[in-house]
């Protein structure tokens, strides 16, 4: 269950072997040298540095508020055909035979694309499908006359141990590029992870963003009525596949989050009785109690390299922030004002904290130093302002604003430029995708209670509801898995 | 109404759910919404009429002395105090109510009870257990300031897990801001 980086190979297999297609359906080359890294450019298309600056790289150059998902190349036309294979055998996918899963790859690729409000892509359905050899070699003339700018082709082999490698190629039909290719070996159950990876590297190279959708996202699931509501923990991959509880129900769990190395899970749960937190681990299906506090303790975050844990504790009514080891040990107390400070979320480079209070009278959102010094407030625009995230790019915090309705709000770190992403009757507890690009929240009905996991990216305009199959709450999403 | 007809004669307890049997308390919601919008009422009058036969001092149908059902049946409503928005603090009706609970508590000295605290469903999560927590303390510490020992008292708090009053209405949250003690039997 933890983390497995995906083998990613470096030499392709299309590419680098014999100029005669035909034989690849028997050569079956080896795929070479894995590494744990990040699939990268391929260094084998020179001339795309010169089409690559035509607008197509939206970075705007880190730390600023901007929006990214405002510019032209969201209206790119992107053809995404079904992932060709040299040969057609079975596997033990639950997609069925390689070129079943050829299918279901481009798919995934697509929905990712299309879901996220990011690209229109068209296909698979609907485009030629072409040969394992076009692969590497696409039938310009044919995407130019369906006005494509863009076309992605793939091709998985099944390799003789059960293992797949998949590779993912990116052109340019104007400029009849390549623009990018990537490729991976998988197992057998991991053959998304590789449709997210294409996904990932079609984003990341047209839009000059990081990418995200190779992630997981922790929740709390739901069923049954307002007054006897079941909560149980449960996971999903970004796009709501691979879904697992990991708990019965029998007791109440709230507030998830995934350690940055996906191998834990913090959440609270009333497992004892009283409202506690446990470290739930993903390898051995095992949890205990991070605190043996004899106190409630609620609230739990991880710090970005995961070697600490925040947790928030009450005593007296009172309840203050606490910091202890990820490998248990003394907690050190970090908020000690009367009053309820909750929750906390750290800057990327974990110098800093995000934490809410209300201190002053009601619910408002303070920074603090890691060590727990220079408290100070950021949030002064009328209403209460809760749930303070970080995001991974460190320039926005996303937080829940409170005036009369929940919204889902952003703000800069200091407390400026707040603007609201959402406008419904509740929405709240807002989590980053892991390029701090898009925000998922719940968002619970009035009357009937029923609460379901939204997400919006910094636009404000592309908001969408995740498939999830049963009511959800607290989303947590985890970072780009390597 | 509807909504607080569905809810009042039901009330979690520790083990599960106990029977109220009040139809007073329905009346005596209706009567205090109207009346005030943001704090729920407390204990009415006895109202004439069948309802309260099921209360009737029979003693040989009634719950056994000093159980959970014979308090939840003694208190009469004051098992459960409200709070107003986003406050904790015991007013003189919680004051009362807290009282009764606290003579039934010397009555029966080796009962132990939880009190629960609870939220309305218009904050956020987190803060909502927090504040739970912070009402179930407020309601504790007054019952131990009339003499209740505090080891024997718990406090948990459900935050707006565990509504009561199922409405998204201010009658059903000024239902759902309250601190209930539970006896363990």
């Amino acid at each position: 269950m933890t983390s497995r980086p995906l083998t990613l190979v470096l030499s392709f297999a299309l590419a680098s072997a014999a100029p005669v297609y035909g034989v690849y359906a028997q050569s079956q080359p080896a795929p070479a040298q894995p590494t744990p890294a990040q699939p990268v450019p391929a260094q084998s298309a020179p001339a795309q540095g010169a089409q690559a600056d035509q607008g197509l790289d939206a970075d705007d150059g880190g730390l600023t508020g901007s929006v990214s998902a405002d510019g032209a190349w969201q209206d790119l036309g992107i053809a995404i055909t079904n992932f060709a294979t040299d040969n057609d055998v079975p596997t033990q996918t639950n997609a069925g035979s390689t070129g079943a899963l050829g299918r279901a790859l481009s798919q995934v690729v697509a929905s990712d694309l299309r879901n996220n409000g990011l690209f229109k892509p068209s296909g698979p359905d609907g485009l030629p499908q072409p040969a394992y050899p076009q692969v590497q070699s696409p039938d310009y003339p044919v995407w130019s006359a369906r006005n494509a700018n863009m076309l992605v082709q793939g091709y998985v082999r099944a390799g003789a141990d059960g293992n797949l490698t998949i590779g993912c190629y990116l052109y340019d039909v104007q400029l009849k590029q390549q623009l990018i290719k990537g490729g991976w070996q998988v197992g057998a159950s991991d053959w998304r992870r590789a449709a997210h990876k294409c996904a990932d590297m079609v984003y990341s190279r047209l839009s000059g963003e990081s990418p995200f959708f190779d992630s997981k996202i922790a929740y709390i699931a739901e069923t049954g009525p307002k007054d006897h509501r079941m909560k149980r923990l449960a996971i999903m991959d970004s796009d709501g596949a691979n879904h697992r509880y990991l708990t019965s129900g029998q007791a109440t769990a709230l507030t998830p989050r995934y350690s940055p190395d996906y191998s834990k899970i913090l959440y609270l749960s009333y497992l004892n009785g009283q409202p506690s937190i446990y470290v739930y681990d993903l390898a051995s299906d095992t949890q205990k109690l991070i605190a043996r506090t004899g106190n409630p303790t609620m609230a739990p975050r991880w710090s970005p390299d995961g070697k600490w844990i925040l947790y928030s504790m009450a005593s007296g009514g009172n309840t203050d922030i606490y910091r202890i080891s990820s490998n248990g040990g003394t907690a050190t107390r970090l908020t000690n004002t009367p009053g309820i400070s909750i929750g906390g979320s750290y800057s990327p480079d974990g110098s800093k904290i995000v934490f809410e209070s209300d201190r002053s009278g009601s619910q408002q959102i303070y920074v603090m130093n890691a060590d727990g010094s220079e408290q100070h407030r950021i949030s002064f625009f009328g209403g209460r302002s809760a749930t303070p995230e970080w995001s991974p790019r460190g320039d926005q915090i996303s937080f829940t604003h409170i005036a009369g309705n929940l919204r889902v709000a952003v703000m800069n770190p200091n407390g400026g430029g707040m603007r609201y992403l959402t406008n419904s009757w509740q929405d709240e507890a807002p989590t980053w995708s892991p390029n701090g690009r898009i925000v998922q929240f719940f968002r619970t009905e009035k009357g009937s209670g029923r609460s379901s996991i939204w997400q919006v990216d910094l636009t404000g305009k592309n908001e969408r509801k995740l498939p999830t199959p049963v009511g959800a709450s607290d989303p947590a999403w985890g970072p780009v898995r390597p | 109404m509807p909504a607080l007809m569905s809810a009042m004669p039901m009330r979690r307890g520790k083990t599960g759910y106990v029977k109220t049997g009040s139809t007073m308390l329905l009346i005596a919601g209706a009567l205090a919404l109207s009346a005030c919008g943001t704090k729920a009422p407390k204990q009415l009058p006895p109202e004439p009429g069948p309802a309260t036969t099921t209360q009737g001092p029979d003693q040989s149908a009634g719950p056994v002395a000093g159980s959970q059902a014979d308090f939840v049946a003694k208190m009469m409503g004051s098992d459960t105090i409200h709070f107003a928005l986003d406050r904790y603090d015991i007013d003189a009706e919680d004051q009362a109510a807290l009282s009764k609970q606290a003579q039934w508590l010397m009555q029966y000295p080796n009962k132990r009870a939880t009190i629960e605290g609870h939220a309305d469903e218009r904050g956020t999560r987190e803060y909502n257990l927090a504040l739970g927590e912070r009402r179930a303390n407020a309601a504790k510490n007054y019952l131990v300031s009339l003499g209740v020992n505090a080891a024997r008292l718990n406090t948990v708090s459900y935050g707006k897990e565990r509504p009561i009053a199922l409405g998204s209405d201010e009658a059903s949250w000024a239902q759902n801001r309250r601190a209930v003690t539970v006896t363990i039997d």
